[in-house]
């Protein structure tokens, strides 16, 4: 029985390093828990700005990288720092049931409507985003939808409103909702041939394009609007208030919006600056 | 199939580059899913044991209910595990949240039913073929657990091995209590899935062939020890 | 506790009072799902000297001698040593040996150290008594070999000498020789009658009559759930007094109500 216990000693010793030294490396360095999108994750954005903030201020800055919907979810339950997202009415109501300090714009970029090179629906080349969506939806062609109460899925949601169009009815036959992040999404529309709304960061950076284009683009109501807010310590005494706003500070300041000016992928500014 | 040969050439590439961020992403991936088995073995290798020996009330339900979790899906026990640790939630003032301890504890949570429904197994079989001696031996309750644990030992090795692939394979949980945070919580399955949202596909296929060989190594050393338990007949 | 002597020497020469013994068994039923495998047997066993468990397969022998170590519980009577009541501490004063030897899956010392870790044996005592055990046995230089790929008959003289390093007032074995070879089988006998010399009473089943004849010294007979006769070995070989036992004696076999 001496090996025995020796030996459940010896794994629970080592659980509970495993377990101690971990806690260790979260508690000691200075960090905040920035609550994002995909879209700015994944375009590679913060992979170039946020190294440039922590080489100045010495705070790390951890991304959670998910829908606007569940980022402003985590952020209302006190998960995160800062919040940087980008749907504009959802951040409002944020802010104004008290989870959020204040809202201030950040960037913008725009969304983009893409499809097969074939355009079934013949909508390639046209600027009025609701007058194609009304043609995709005549022509019954394949449309997916990110479904997923994101920022994306929130402007989607308001272009077929403009378009006159109920998606929703035609649910599960044409319009079909992944429930996904923009990445999936884009991998399932070019893997049946459907459409898709996307922000043009991630399209510029997305790699699985096949022969899919942008087909539609330039309407002022694809216009994609990025704000940065701080999560009330009011509600949640954790929020690292100072270090929080210190990045706000940052990014909404000089160095900061020139940082996300001069991005470029593939040669191609993502994100415009435009924080007041 | 052009997709499948880049990744092979890929997946070489990245390891004999020696990647650092691919070093960290594979070291983190396996810091997280051995201590998780580990700590899953302790708790459901005890239990299976104790449910394979003793009757107690409540042992029919404890039965079904490690049978019934043994399939639950990652993602839910991610969402528990979340709002759990959530600052909202009643664990929040630990601050486990986004750390390699939420993971840990997610899939701790996800692999010890499966620990302790196959212990239950293995130890039962033993138990049937020890029972006569050891009562002989009038050995008390803990000593037969403890007993027949120790000469299950390189039986419960494919336990153990069942909840690593288990816990080294998901995503659904580390990703909701991790958040996939770059250098802090980012493990194999999460950078995975990552790059396939980047439509990356074949850089995510890497990491995949990259994963499956680390699995390959563990389950063959592993293995290798188990080789050596059925010569000396201690299987 | 207190009428058992705490002092038996283990290796005195000549039999001293057994702490264990008589044994006495009173009306013992064994009926699982209602079929009879006991029927109301009562018997008693004293000191000294080896008691062979003789009859035909399914005579019970193995069921009687698993319900007076107490391994499975009697339907029905009742099982004293000395008067008493088994307990823990009476159990432990018993060994068995089964018919196919249960081993550790562990080294052949790990196996005894096992036994005497649980018969509470100080760690600074148990490697003496393995070693001696072991030596009797004549498998001291197998000590460090896993159990479990011994020989059929090394593995017997393990289980043999595990039962005996506890140094058992009452040993039960269960056929130790029924599928040995005529040397190990020999080597066994020598064990269990050297163990019969220290004062053990040894209470064992065989199916070999030559066996019989070398070690019992009475001889129980049994048949069909029942006890037909306990006689002196000399006794016995000489005259059965029941039909059952010339039966099985002259190799007939016994077969109820004529069929």
């Amino acid at each position: 029985m001496k090996h025995l216990k020796s030996t459940l000693g010896g794994l629970a010793l080592a659980a509970m390093l495993a377990l101690t030294a971990t806690g260790n490396a979260v508690a000691a360095d200075k960090f905040i828990t920035l609550q994002s999108t995909t879209s700015t994750q994944n375009s590679g954005l913060f992979d170039y700005m946020l190294p440039i903030f922590s080489k100045k201020t010495g705070i790390e800055v951890r991304v959670v990288a998910v829908g606007t919907g569940q980022a402003l979810k985590n952020a209302r339950n006190g998960d995160g720092d800062v919040l940087f997202v980008h749907a504009k009415p959802a951040e409002e109501k944020f802010v104004a049931e008290g989870f959020g300090v204040s809202r201030q714009d950040v960037m913008f970029n725009d969304f983009v409507i893409v499809g097969p090179a074939a355009d079934p629906a013949k909508v390639g080349g046209m600027k009025d985003a609701p007058a194609a969506l009304k043609m995709i939806a005549d022509a019954k062609a394949a449309f997916a939808s990110r479904g997923d109460d994101s920022g994306t899925h929130k402007k989607e949601k308001r272009l077929w409103k403009a378009a006159g169009v109920d998606a929703d009815a035609s649910s599960g036959s044409w319009y079909r909702e992944t429930g996904s992040g923009m990445g999936a999404t884009l991998n399932a529309a070019v893997g049946m041939g459907a459409y898709a709304l996307t922000d043009r960061a991630t399209w510029i950076s997305f790699k699985n394009k096949g022969n899919f284009k942008i087909q539609v683009e330039g309407d002022k109501v694809l216009f994609n609007q990025y704000g940065v807010i701080l999560v009330n310590p009011a509600k949640h005494p954790v929020v690292k208030k100072e270090l929080g706003q210190s990045f706000i500070d940052w990014v909404t300041g000089d160095e900061g919006q020139k940082t996300i000016n001069s991005y470029k992928l593939n040669g191609q500014q993502l994100f415009f600056a435009n924080a007041s | 199939m052009q997709d499948f040969a880049e990744s092979f050439s890929l997946a070489f590439q990245l390891i004999f580059s020696a990647d650092a961020d691919l070093a960290e992403i594979v070291l983190l991936s396996l810091k997280v899913s051995l201590s998780a088995t580990m700590c899953a073995c302790m708790i459901g290798m005890s239990l299976g044991a104790a449910i394979a020996i003793f009757r107690f009330p409540g042992r029919g339900v404890l039965l079904v209910l490690t049978n019934a979790l043994m399939g639950l899906p990652p993602v839910v026990v991610g969402l528990a595990i979340y709002m759990l640790l959530s600052n909202a939630g009643p664990f929040g003032t630990f601050q486990l949240l986004y750390s390699p301890t939420a993971m840990i504890i997610a899939q701790t949570v996800l692999v010890t039913p499966i620990a302790t429904a196959l212990t239950r197994q293995v130890i039962a079989d033993l138990h049937t073929e020890y029972d006569e001696q050891l009562r002989s031996l009038a050995l008390g309750p803990f000593a037969t657990l403890t007993t027949l644990l120790w000469d299950g030992r390189f039986s419960l090795i494919t336990v153990a091995l069942a909840g690593f692939g288990r816990a080294v394979a998901e995503v659904g949980a580390v990703i909701i209590v991790g958040g996939n945070i770059n250098h802090v919580t980012r493990v194999m399955t999460t950078a995975i899935a990552l790059e396939t949202s980047k439509g990356d596909l074949a850089l995510a296929l890497a990491l995949g062939l990259i994963l499956i060989g680390i699995s390959i190594s563990v389950n063959a050393a592993l293995m290798a020890l188990k080789g050596t338990a059925r010569r000396f007949a201690y299987e | 506790m207190n009428n058992i002597p705490q002092n038996v020497s283990p290796n005195a020469s000549f039999a001293v009072t057994n702490p264990l013994l008589p044994l006495r068994a009173e009306d013992l039923s064994y009926a699982p799902d209602g079929l009879a495998l006991l029927d109301k047997v009562s018997l008693q066993i004293a000191e000294g000297g080896i008691s062979m468990i003789l009859g035909p397969n399914g005579a019970g022998k193995s069921i009687l001698m698993r319900i007076l170590h107490g391994l499975i519980p009697a339907s029905a009577g009742t099982v004293s040593w000395r008067g008493q009541t088994a307990n823990r501490e009476i159990r432990k004063r018993q060994a068995m040996v089964f018919q196919k030897p249960v081993l550790l899956r562990r080294s052949v010392t790990a196996n005894l150290d096992h036994a005497l870790n649980a018969a509470g044996v100080p760690r600074a005592d148990r490697n003496r008594r393995a070693t001696e055990a072991l030596k009797e046995a004549g498998i001291a230089h197998l000590a460090a070999r896993p159990a479990r790929v011994l020989s059929g008959g090394e593995q017997q003289r393990l289980a043999l000498a595990r039962a005996l390093s506890l140094q058992p007032d009452v040993l039960f074995l269960d056929e130790p020789t029924a599928s040995l070879d005529p040397a190990s089988t020999a080597a066994i006998e020598a064990l269990v009658l050297a163990a019969e010399r220290r004062g053990c009473k040894i209470v064992m089943i065989s199916h070999d009559i030559h066996q019989a004849r070398r070690l019992a010294s009475e001889i129980i007979f049994m048949d069909r759930g029942r006890i037909a006769e306990q006689s002196a070995a000399a006794a016995f070989f000489e005259a059965p007094s029941s039909a059952a036992a010339r039966d099985y004696l002259a190799g007939r076999l016994h077969l109820p109500n004529g069929a």
